[in-house]
C-alpha cells in the first residue's frame, strides 16, 4: 500500500507539479515547434508517451545490466542517446509495417523525437533518483503525459492567438508564445501545493 | 565566405538563441544566475568546437546514410568529457547545471550546425562556426541571466546591485520569469530589428 502510494505521488508530480516542460525545462523545443494546431500537438503528445514510456524502460535495463555490471557508468550519456535514437527507428519501423493508421498518425513525430531531450531527460532523471523499474516506468509514462497535456494546451491557446489581429508586430510569433508559455507555468506553480 | 564573417554570422545575424531560436531547454533552464550561465556557455562552446572540428575532419568518411549515428556518437564524446572535467574543476556549477550537462548531447544548436556547416565546409570555417555559435548563445545566456539574477536576486555574479533601490522579486528566478523575460527580450529585439516573423 506504501508503494501504491509512492507511485501515485511520482505521477501526480511529474504530470502536474514538476511539469517536464513548463517547470523542468525539458523538451521545450518541440512544445515551442510543434504546437501551432491541436491536431499535431496531440500527435506528438502520443508518440512521445509512446517512446518515452519504452526508452524509460530500456534505459533502466542498458544501466544495471550492462553499463554497472560492466563499470562503465561514464559512458551514460553515449549509450542512452544511441539507445534512444535506435529504439525510435526501430518503433518508427514496426508501426509503419504493422498499423498504417498509426503511421499516418504519429509517423512523421517519430524523427523528432530522438533530439526531445525530455525523452533523454527522464532516462537520466530516474537513474539518478535512484528508481526501480515500477517507479521508473510509472515516471517516463507520467513525465510523457505531463508533456502531452502541455502542448495540447498550449496549442489551444496558440490557435486562438492566431485570431488576435491586434498584437502588436514586434510581439507576434515566438515572443508571444514564450509569454503564453510564461503564465501557463505560473498556473501550473499553484500544483506546488499538492504535495509538500 | 571570409572566417570574421563566419564568426560574426554566429553571434549577431544568426544568433542561435535569438534569430534560430534553437537550444531553448538550457537557455531557460540555467539562467537563474549568471555564474551558471556562463557555465553553460562554456560547456557548451566546447562541445561545439570539438564536434564541429572533428565532423569538419571526417566530412569525406562518414557515409551519409549513418551520418546522424554518427554524428551522435561524436557530439556524446565531447560531452562526456565536458561533463568529467568540470565535475573535477568546478564541482558547484556543475551540481548547479546538473541534468543539463548531458542535455547538450541533445541541444539542437550542436546538432543543427554539424549537419548544415561542419559537414560541408573546410577544418578552419567550422571551428570559425563552432566558435561564433558557442559566442552568440553564451552572450544570449549571458544577457537572460543578468536580468534575471538582478531582477530575481538583487545581484550580478554574486555582487549586491540592488542597492536597496528596489525589492528582488522571487518569480524571475521561477519557472515563468523565465519564460517572460526571454520573450520580452526577444520582443524588444524584434521592435529595435525591425523584424517580424509571419
Amino acid at each position: 500500500m506504501e508503494f501504491a502510494g509512492e507511485v501515485f505521488l511520482i505521477i501526480l508530480s511529474s504530470i502536474l507539479v514538476n511539469n517536464f516542460v513548463l517547470s523542468r525545462f525539458l523538451g521545450i523545443c518541440p512544445f515551442l515547434g510543434i504546437s501551432r494546431k491541436i491536431e499535431t500537438a496531440v500527435g506528438m503528445g502520443l508518440a512521445v508517451i509512446f517512446v518515452m514510456a519504452l526508452s524509460s524502460v530500456i534505459t533502466f535495463g542498458v544501466e544495471y545490466l550492462l553499463l554497472r555490471p560492466l563499470n562503465i557508468e561514464y559512458a551514460q550519456t553515449i549509450a542512452f542517446i544511441l539507445v534512444i535514437a535506435t529504439l525510435v527507428q526501430f518503433v518508427e519501423m514496426v508501426i509503419s509495417k504493422s498499423s498504417p493508421t498509426l503511421y499516418k498518425a504519429l509517423g512523421v513525430y517519430l524523427p523528432l523525437i530522438t533530439t526531445n531531450c525530455a525523452v533523454l531527460g527522464v532516462a537520466i532523471l530516474n537513474i539518478r533518483e535512484e528508481y526501480g523499474l515500477i517507479e521508473t516506468l510509472f515516471n517516463g509514462v507520467g513525465a510523457a503525459v505531463g508533456f502531452a497535456l502541455a502542448i495540447v494546451l498550449f496549442a489551444g491557446i496558440r490557435e486562438r492567438l492566431e485570431l488576435s489581429f491586434d498584437l502588436p508586430r514586434s510581439l507576434r510569433g515566438f515572443p508571444i508564445a514564450l509569454i503564453t508559455a510564461g503564465l501557463m507555468s505560473v498556473a501550473f506553480l499553484g500544483f506546488h501545493g499538492l504535495i509538500k | 565566405m571570409k572566417l570574421s564573417k563566419v564568426f560574426s554570422n554566429g553571434v549577431l545575424n544568426e544568433n542561435p538563441t535569438f534569430r534560430l531560436v534553437l537550444g531553448m531547454c538550457p537557455t531557460l533552464a540555467v539562467t537563474t544566475s549568471v555564474a551558471s550561465g556562463i557555465g553553460m556557455g562554456v560547456a557548451t562552446i566546447f562541445v561545439l568546437f570539438g564536434s564541429n572540428l572533428v565532423t569538419s575532419l571526417l566530412r569525406n568518411f562518414i557515409p551519409s546514410k549513418v551520418r546522424i549515428p554518427a554524428y551522435i556518437v561524436i557530439v556524446a564524446t565531447f560531452v562526456t568529457i565536458v561533463g568529467m572535467v568540470m565535475q573535477a574543476f568546478v564541482p558547484e556549477i556543475y551540481q548547479t547545471l546538473g541534468i543539463f550537462i548531458p542535455l547538450i548531447v541533445v541541444n539542437c544548436i550542436v546538432l543543427a550546425r554539424i549537419e548544415i556547416f561542419a559537414s560541408k565546409n573546410s577544418v578552419a570555417a567550422s571551428v570559425m562556426d563552432a566558435l561564433g555559435m558557442g559566442a552568440g548563445f553564451t552572450l544570449a545566456l549571458l544577457l537572460l541571466a543578468s536580468v534575471r539574477e538582478i531582477l530575481g536576486s538583487g545581484s550580478w555574479l554574486g555582487f549586491n546591485v540592488s542597492v536597496a533601490l528596489f525589492e528582488p522579486a522571487i518569480i524571475m528566478l521561477l519557472p515563468p520569469g523565465a519564460f517572460i523575460a526571454l520573450g520580452l527580450m526577444m520582443a524588444l529585439l524584434n521592435k529595435f530589428t525591425g523584424r517580424v516573423e509571419e
